[in-house]
């Protein structure tokens, strides 16, 4: 292993039951990354990220989190590794300052009283401190939940969908935060639906079915994908949204506001299938770069059913 | 409007309730622990209440000091036997050594044959036979107590020939003298109220801690407390310590009223009461701990609960006297905590029993205790598997 390797994973699988959560899943995030871990709903985000902890045991595989065994060493991990859950998994009966005491006593953080301190200020949860944590707003559990699970200085962090359900301006501020941590040298590996989050990333991996379909530098990924899109812009597009959706060449037609993206594998193809509308004078139909979400909404394409 | 207002209008629908009926079968079927307890409590309550317990006991453990040995002694001792009401199970020699067998639960009955016993009874000076009773249970023991007269003037009798032949007419040939003990006014309050103590503590601690895991993984705590590196035995100790001081303020409480509602006496040894409750105390959270991983809801938690509680006050010896069970139900009762716990804390509280004598109670208390522990550790999981 790569003394910059902090996550090494291999060949990860979890069953339950019958039924195959994640399957022979890889990964290597390096030291100082943040990683964004993207698939659809159902998909093994969350199992993989719990067997990474030491929460699941996994049914196959092997792997290590900052060069701990997550089967063997995982309180070594849980000590070492600050997880924030998909659920607010905090006390809703505690305040905020009882829950970040606890979970500071929890880690034995040195010079506690001081660290919960910082925490709440650098959070800017100082004036919330003593508001029971269970009447907070959404944007502000996901605060108290980084804060406590960042309280103990954990070189790697996994976040589980950290930002679900929570208004842009709360998610810009925590994305802030993530960014912080980040540049103190912290490991981030976030799972997120937003593509303005994944954009973010610096490598992105996605996962469908348990599966791992594509794990690479944010900047790459709709290369990979390997996706040609046209812009086609005019009034009254819906006709020509139901007229091109089964047409061979296109694989698949997002909408953008008054404009419609058309991507298709082979390019060749695709601009067969848009020929004819070319001539239509009311139309304007350019090449246009294939975006995260688009070659996202495409490998997504097939798991639609695969929620839990 | 008129049709759709039939269907759907505010009057009574039987579709919307048979909708609601079929709903409630179909969650009743998948709650297979709510199910069970529907079948199982009435079996567990007929099987106990019709085989296990009985106001009527026999075979009563009973000592005997024999001051005289002689053909009416024999006689005596034989038909006590026979009546089925004494289990004649050794002999003692002086006060000490009765008290100590009383006190600590050995016997339940002494008979003393006093010295001369035969000679003043061939001499028709109708000698004195001393019953001493156990009578902190006055409905275990009041049966074999009362019986107790009419067996040694039947024994007796055949021996009533020849010369004293003339016996037989007038009083009977023997003084029969029963000595109460503990609770010589046969009050029942003075017994219930101690068990009682026992049986509150068995509820209200085993609930609490049971439903201590299964809330954390309703509310989804759980997770939060399992990713940090908290060992089974630091969330095991965490969990019950605070209910050791509620178990405390309790037994105080009631302790309190005991004494100035019911005037329930308080003869023993403090250390003793101590050693006792806090054992019992810690060996009931530990099984509520025990439930905790083993229930998926709070629900299931509450009704394993009840399900412990329901044997442990029927067959402990608080409601029903234990000596009248049959032998499987006294084996099952001697798994029980509030078993130990009620002979000892009236041991205590109404015999004045020591550390010494408690001790009997508070060793299997112990064993329960580490079963319980080992298996709610084994238990626990580390995972969310």
């Amino acid at each position: 292993m790569n003394a910059e390797t902090v996550i090494d994973v291999r060949g990860l699988t979890k069953r339950f039951g019958d039924k195959t959560v994640v399957d022979d899943f890889d990964m290597t995030v390096p030291k100082g990354a943040i990683y964004g871990f993207l698939g659809p709903n159902g998909s093994g985000k969350t199992t993989t990220i719990r067997m990474m902890c030491g929460l699941l045991r996994p049914s196959g595989g092997e792997g290590t989190c900052l060069g701990y065994d997550i089967v063997r060493d995982a309180d070594l991990i849980k000590a070492n590794v600050g997880y924030m859950t998909q659920k607010f998994s905090l006390y809703g009966d505690l305040t905020v300052r009882e829950n970040l005491d606890f979970m500071a006593r929890m880690h034995a953080v040195p010079d506690r009283r001081g660290a919960v301190a910082a925490t709440l200020e650098e959070h800017k949860l100082a004036p919330r401190a003593e508001q029971i944590a269970g009447t907070l707003s959404g944007g502000w559990k996901q605060r108290l939940a980084l804060a406590a699970s960042s309280l103990h200085k954990p070189p790697l962090m996994l976040l589980d969908e950290p930002t679900a359900g929570v208004d842009p301006k709360a998610r810009r501020d925590f994305w802030d935060r993530i960014r912080i941590l980040a540049d103190g040298g912290v490991t981030v590996l976030v799972s997120t639906h937003y593509m303005d989050e994944a954009v973010q990333c610096d490598s992105i991996a996605f996962i469908s079915f348990g599966k791992k379909l594509i794990d690479a530098p944010t900047a790459d990924i709709a290369a990979q994908v390997g996706l040609h899109t046209r812009r086609i812009e005019g009034r009254d597009l819906r006709p020509i949204h139901a007229q091109l959706k089964d047409a061979p060449g296109v694989d698949q037609i997002a909408r953008f506001g008054s404009a419609l993206h058309v991507s298709g594998r082979d390019a060749a193809k695709l601009d067969a299938a848009l020929a004819p509308l070319r001539a239509r004078p009311d139309l304007e139909i350019g090449p246009a770069k294939t975006g995260l979400e688009e070659a996202f909404i495409y490998l997504m394409t097939g798991s639609e059913d695969n929620y839990q | 409007m008129t049709a759709e207002r039939r269907r759907f209008g505010p009057r009574f629908s039987v579709a919307r309730f048979g909708a609601i009926a079929m709903k409630e079968f179909v969650q009743m079927r998948r709650d297979r622990l709510t199910f069970a307890m529907m079948v199982g409590i009435p079996i567990m309550q007929l099987i106990l209440f019709g085989y296990a317990i009985n106001t009527d006991p026999r075979h009563l453990p009973t000592l005997v000091e024999l001051g005289d040995t002689g053909p009416a002694s024999r006689a005596i001792v034989q038909a006590m036997e026979t009546s089925r009401y004494f289990d004649i199970e050794g002999v003692v020699f002086g006060a000490a050594d009765i008290n100590t067998a009383l006190k600590t639960g050995e016997a339940m009955f002494v008979v003393t044959i006093p010295a001369n016993f035969e000679r003043d009874l061939a001499r028709g000076e109708r000698p004195q036979i001393l019953l001493d009773v156990d009578a902190t249970d006055p409905v275990a023991a009041s049966a074999a107590a009362s019986s107790f007269p009419r067996i040694v003037e039947s024994a007796v009798a055949p021996l009533l020939d020849g010369a004293l032949s003339d016996l037989a007419q007038g009083p009977p040939p023997v003084e029969v003298v029963l000595h109460r003990r503990y609770n010589a006014s046969g009050r029942s309050a003075l017994n219930i109220v101690p068990g009682l103590l026992g049986t509150i503590l068995t509820l209200t601690m085993v609930l609490m801690t049971a439903i201590a895991l299964t809330r954390e993984a309703e509310r989804g705590t759980l997770e939060s407390l399992l990713a940090t590196p908290a060992q089974p035995l630091e969330v095991m100790a965490g969990k019950i310590s605070p209910f050791v001081l509620v178990g405390v303020l309790q037994t105080a409480i009631m302790l309190g009223l005991a004494r100035t509602l019911f005037g329930v006496p308080f003869l023993g040894a403090p250390p003793a009461f101590l050693a006792l409750i806090t054992m019992f105390v810690v060996v009931n959270l530990s099984i509520g701990f025990l439930f905790s991983t083993l229930a998926k809801s709070q629900m299931q938690a509450m009704q394993m609960t009840f399900f412990f509680f329901l044997p442990s006050i029927l067959l402990s010896g608080f409601m029903f006297p234990f000596r009248g069970m049959p032998g499987w139900a006294q084996n099952l009762g001697e798994a029980l905590p509030l078993t130990h716990f009620v002979r000892g804390v009236r041991a205590v509280m109404l015999k004045g029993a020591g550390l010494g004598d408690t001790w009997a109670q508070i060793w299997p208390l112990a064993i329960i205790l580490a079963v319980v522990a080992t298996l709610a550790l084994s238990r626990y999981r580390r995972t969310l598997d």
